[in-house]
């Protein structure tokens, strides 16, 4: 009996979502502190931590915008910065996470200026100190979303506090958290103002 | 003049003026990045054309470039992937496809037939999405891949012609 040897390429795999898409939280909380422990070896300063970690989250962004514009089968594409914004912190966070953002907010004072939050984001889940250090991989994920959609924009990850009233999510067997994290997003001016024509 | 081996009309070697023809003309297929072509390919040519084949197929790189900048207005206010005929030159029309990051895919071809060249895109752009998945690829970078080029030629030879 000879098994049949036919390759299979990556142009054969099916890339409609699948049961087999999910990963463990261990599996890529191992993985994701060996490359922050990596790349903290071989910096000296936080930020320079975090420009490493938003670049290799950054070529991420692309792939996730292709695949998920495929999957989703209505073969439109977003033009307008709400649209977009809408797409990352619903569709986007659920491929990515298992669920939605939990909210999308625009700063009142920048106008170009929007704020994605999220209570326990993956990456800081068991991060002690210098959680939004540890969040701007996610923040390069969201640039390379942006960016390949065609809207420039810098992305920062942030801490803020839990307000009175907010529910404070936590792991089990984890200190209850006490901030939550913000995704800033600023569009560059010509975005802005692309946008603007397209409003009319 | 030569036969052409899939179908019985009667084919005459490239002439950009030979308008009596109902066959198609050698179609001009590119993939286009943010600032260069990562991919090309022409369909309908058929083995052994004459070397004036080259000026012509130079001709259609110039023309394919002078209709970026409509590819680029149709993006932003079309937003379906499918663009369909963005540019006319003579008889010869431009249809294009654009993907989530702006990847496009530009057919240079004459004589309608939309639902073609649509299924064709449509092609494309699953195995566009697939090699894009490939960690080792690099967005905006030439496509070399051998398979790719397989497959696109294959879907190029079902759907146009």
């Amino acid at each position: 009996m000879s098994r049949s040897t036919k390759e299979t390429s990556i142009l054969d795999r099916n890339i409609l979502k699948q049961r087999s898409d999910q990963v463990s939280l261990s599996a890529f909380s191992y993985i994701y502190s060996e490359l922050v422990q990596y790349h903290q070896s071989r910096v000296s300063n936080i930020s320079e931590l975090e420009e490493k970690l938003a670049s290799a989250g950054y070529g991420v962004g692309f792939k996730v915008l292709e695949l998920l514009a495929y999957r989703s089968r209505e073969n439109k594409r977003e033009t307008r910065i709400m649209s977009i914004l809408q797409f990352i912190s619903s569709i986007a966070w659920k491929a990515l996470f298992g669920k939605a953002a939990d909210s999308l907010e625009r700063s009142i004072d920048h106008a170009d200026e929007y704020m994605i939050f999220d209570y326990n984001p993956v990456t800081s889940i068991y991060v002690s100190a210098h959680q939004s250090a540890a969040d701007a991989y996610i923040s390069g994920v969201i640039a390379g979303i942006l960016e390949g959609a065609g809207f420039t924009a810098t992305v920062s990850a942030h801490a803020v506090q839990l307000e009175e009233g907010e529910s404070r999510r936590s792991s089990i067997g984890l200190p209850v958290k006490k901030d939550k994290a913000v995704f800033l997003v600023k569009f560059s001016p010509q975005i802005l103002e692309r946008d603007t024509t397209l409003e009319r | 003049a030569k036969q052409h081996t899939t179908s019985s009309v009667h084919y005459s070697p490239l002439s950009s003026n030979n308008m009596s023809s109902s066959q198609q003309s050698p179609l001009l297929f590119l993939i286009v990045g943010r600032n260069e072509p990562l991919y090309s390919a022409e369909f309908g040519k058929p083995p052994g054309t004459p070397i004036t084949a080259q000026s012509i197929t130079r001709q259609n790189f110039i023309v394919m470039h002078s209709a970026l900048d409509l590819v680029d207005k149709s993006c932003w206010v079309n937003s379906n992937m499918y663009l369909k005929v963005v540019d006319t030159v003579n008889h010869q029309m431009i249809s294009t496809f654009s993907t989530a990051c702006h990847i496009k895919f530009m057919l240079l071809h004459t004589g309608k037939n939309e639902d073609a060249i649509k299924n064709f895109f449509m092609d494309v752009y699953e195995l566009y999405t697939k090699l894009s998945m490939n960690p080792f690829y690099r967005f905006d970078t030439p496509i070399t891949s051998k398979q790719f080029n397989a497959r696109v030629k294959a879907a190029g030879r079902r759907y146009l012609s």
